[in-house]
């Protein structure tokens, strides 16, 4: 063997490198690029989950973003309020505290409640039954599949699957990074605020002849529930009866008000709660019917004063 | 050769033998870089570049080096790691002069390491036994016809992209994919006319 030539190769080749590398180390002092170093210092403190929630391609990216003043401080949803603030010291800026948010699975159309329209041994994912036939498993096209997407793609494991396949959201976990909201073909999840303790469990856009046929825990549009509620909190809008948590005292009068059962509650209702809002709720009935009686007798009194006035009008 | 030699040689290196349509090199970043007209036209200037630095470096390493102490075996790993520190330089001179470009050319700027266009060029210029000025125009000129069809490609894309009449199933890559082979047919008229 040629102990020369392999010298005389291998020689060369590390000579041929360390040249390379020596001119590389030369030009990377030459041509640095100085970055701002407030963007290292919040990547730091930013929780480093990467999870996108943002809407900026990781942690990182999200840090640049805010310095460049493309971001706002507080769209770190796994963050919160705190990171926000911490942020804001080393921009130098005051922010506005942002109501928590949680991700709320709104169906609870097991398939008791809810038939599934086939059997279904496909891939064991949601997009894939969504893909393979249009409008999923479920006979309400708003309904839960129940295959687990979410669950699959929560990077903070605060989503699991229930007993009865509807998935349950940890409220302490869940950071609202909005992660299943996107992963649902459905777009069954959606992020409310934290702080409601009684939750519709429905979003389906049916019409309420539709509903009674395939589900029966589906919203029927009775708007019972509006009625019910001696705290103004409920509103109707388009199809769905939605929460003013800001009004709502979790009273739970809704629950007994909605037929179908799809308004429900994470805690225990407390009855002293409830007994004050049925005074409150008795009162508002009293007021609006004395209104109503007031509103009658004053059209009353018109009536009959337009009567006279024609009466004595002279032909 | 004269000036006819050069000019045969640049249309020998664009159209006939062109590194994309032809030899089939450099069909990473011809996919990946092709969305966008804009970023075909710095993926292109940034693969010109690369290549005609890498040749002449190549060329003057094989020549210097490699020749005289009979080490020819070694070109293929040797011109790996010079074409490898130079697309390094490269990278950081683009930082710093246009963070614009840098940012479009994103990833595919460090692929360029890995583009066997590059290394393509280098070897066959040394199999075709070019002097230095030959090397020099075949890098060149094998650099502007890659850029030629990726810029060509790109606009393609970006009109295929608008195209509504697209079957679901064919949308992104795969319409893609059939299009560079047409345009790849195309370039198949070129053959024979040129012979080097």
């Amino acid at each position: 063997m040629d102990v020369q030539a392999i010298m005389i190769g291998s020689g060369a080749l590390a000579g041929v490198g360390a040249i390379s590398a020596v001119v590389l180390a030369i030009a990377s002092r030459v041509f640095k690029v100085d970055e701002d170093p407030r963007i290292e210092a919040i990547n730091e403190i930013l929780p480093g989950a990467n999870c996108g929630g943002c809407g900026f391609p990781g942690c990182s990216g999200f840090a640049k973003a805010i310095v460049e003043g493309m971001a706002d401080p507080t769209g770190c949803a796994p963050g919160g309020n705190d990171l926000a603030k911490k942020i804001a010291v080393i921009l130098g800026v005051e922010v506005q505290e942002k109501a928590r948010m949680v991700a709320r699975v709104r169906c609870s159309g097991t398939s008791e409640h809810c038939a599934n329209r086939f059997v279904y041994e496909g891939v064991a994912s949601c997009k894939g039954a969504s893909l393979l036939s249009e409008g999923g498993i479920k006979s309400c096209p708003y309904g839960c599949d129940g295959l687990g997407d979410c669950v699959a793609v929560c990077p903070f494991d605060a989503i699991h699957m229930g007993p009865n396949q509807i998935p349950v959201v940890d409220l302490d976990k869940c950071t609202a990074c909005g992660k299943c909201v996107d992963a649902c073909p459905k777009g069954v999840i959606a992020l409310e605020a934290h702080a409601g303790q009684v939750v519709l469990h429905c979003h389906t856009h049916l019409a309420a002849k539709d509903v009674r046929k395939i589900c029966s825990i589906g919203c029927i549009s009775c708007k019972a529930c509006i009625r019910a509620c001696p705290y103004d909190a409920l509103s109707w809008d388009v199809d769905l009866p939605v929460f003013d948590y800001e009004k709502c005292q979790s009273c739970g009068l809704c629950i007994d008000a909605c037929k179908p059962g799809c308004i429900q509650t994470f805690k225990e209702i407390d009855l002293a709660v409830k007994a004050k809002a049925t005074e409150a709720l008795e009162a508002k009935k009293a007021e609006e019917a004395a209104k109503r009686e007031a509103a009658r007798a004053a059209a009353q009194a018109r009536a009959a004063a337009a009567a006279a006035a024609a009466a004595e009008k002279p032909n | 050769m004269g000036i006819a030699g050069y000019l045969a040689l640049i249309v020998w290196a664009v159209f006939v033998n062109n590194f994309v349509l032809s030899q089939f090199l450099g069909i990473c970043p011809f996919m990946g870089v092709s969305k966008k007209v804009e970023s075909a036209v710095g993926m292109a200037a940034a693969v010109l570049f690369v290549i005609t630095m890498a040749s002449i470096i190549t060329f003057l390493l094989y020549n210097a080096l490699l020749v005289p102490w009979n080490l020819q075996y070694l070109q293929t790993i040797l011109f790996i790691l010079v074409i490898a520190a130079l697309v390094q330089f490269v990278e950081m001179v683009i930082k710093k002069v246009s963070p614009t470009l840098f940012a479009a050319l994103g990833i595919f700027l460090p692929l360029i390491t890995t583009n066997c266009a590059v290394l393509g060029a280098a070897l066959l210029a040394i199999k075709k036994e070019f002097n230095f000025m030959e090397t020099l125009v075949f890098g060149m000129a094998s650099a502007a016809g890659f850029g030629l069809v990726l810029i060509l490609f790109a606009a393609i894309r970006e009109r295929l992209a608008l195209n509504v009449a697209t079957p679901k199933a064919m949308k992104g890559m795969p319409i893609a994919l059939i299009t560079a082979s047409i345009l790849s047919l195309a370039f198949l008229g070129f053959s024979g006319m040129v012979r080097m």
